[in-house]
């Protein structure tokens, strides 16, 4: 089973490498960025068939180390 | 006293915190990351700075999360002393024993410069060497400093007094000039709420010498040493 875990940046929280990025996509010229902020992606394949289990393997994968809970939100797809 | 210096793969300072803490009159002994416990009669651990897990996932993350971090967080929990310096307070921040983080410096630079901080308390194990309110001059070196929490934590910080040094000019005024990296409230360090766990981004132990250009840094661990001649 694979799952896609991506980790953000909770709102409010100052981004200065998003903020960078836009500066440069700005100076890039290109049209129509008006915001960006920069995350993580992580592709995990899991051992196991049990939808169940991998929610919680992954619930507990986030918040004991993905993501820091204090300044990030995490979110989960399975695959 | 006995200190414990943690090293993980990617601390580099340790051998400069090793000697500061020799030179001020404590035993010193290294302590690799996946041990189950410290030395025997350890009184304060210390992380030391560097790139742990080349600052993978985020500064710290991996590190706080260590073997040995499990013996650091029980000796915290007896009251027994922890000093994380740079990548140490990150790690101290990632493991629960300090709150917030350390973010990627508001301006996105690497800073690396003498910087003076003040001493916002001297009564404490870290700090009786110096004078509250005294401006000392050491050294930061980092990219992710930037002192971040929530604004409850932050309010708690302040109102219990647990700030240990802000960014300041040579005077001991905190400006905003002096707070290079954004840190909120200029916080360059702060203590557990029983003032036994301190955490800091600027390197006292890089300021023990004339030789080097100053000697500032050497009443932390002064401090350190002369509690443990009065608690003994």
């Amino acid at each position: 089973m694979k799952a896609r875990v991506t980790v953000t940046l909770k709102n409010g929280v100052l981004d200065p490498q998003g903020k960078a990025i836009e500066g440069a996509l700005k100076s890039l010229g290109v049209d129509g960025i008006a915001n960006v902020r920069q995350g993580k992606v992580f592709d995990i394949e899991l051992d196991t068939a049990d939808k169940g289990q991998a929610e919680a393997s992954l619930k507990a994968a986030c918040e004991k180390l993905l993501a820091n809970t204090v300044i990030e939100n995490y979110r989960v797809e399975i695959a | 006293m006995k200190s414990a210096v943690v090293v993980f793969p990617g601390s580099n300072r340790e051998g400069d915190v090793m000697r500061a803490l020799r030179s001020a009159g404590s035993q010193v002994e290294k302590v690799w990351h996946a041990e189950t416990d410290l030395p025997a009669g350890t009184d304060l651990v210390v992380l030391p700075g560097g790139f742990s897990y080349g600052d993978y996932l985020r500064c710290g993350a991996i590190a706080g999360r260590a073997t040995v971090m499990d013996a650091v967080r029980a000796h915290a929990a007896r009251g027994g002393l922890v000093l994380g310096i740079c990548n140490g307070f990150q790690i101290l921040c990632e493991s629960g024993l300090l709150p917030g983080i350390l973010m990627r410096n508001a301006n996105l630079k690497f800073i690396c410069h003498r910087q003076f901080l003040r001493v916002e308390r001297n009564d404490t194990a870290f700090t009786r060497a110096y004078a509250k309110g005294q401006a000392i001059d050491v050294c930061v070196a980092h990219g992710e400093g930037n002192y971040t929490a929530d604004g409850e934590t932050l309010k708690r910080l302040e109102g219990e007094g647990l700030v240990a040094f802000r960014y300041s000019d040579a005077s001991g005024q905190v400006t905003a000039d002096a707070n290079r990296n954004g840190s909120m409230n200029s916080i360059a360090g702060i203590y557990s709420d029983k003032l036994n766990v301190l955490g800091m981004m600027p390197h006292p132990e890089n300021l023990i010498e004339d030789l080097v250009g100053g000697t500032d840094g050497r009443g932390l661990f002064e401090s350190l040493v002369s509690s443990f001649a009065t608690a003994a």
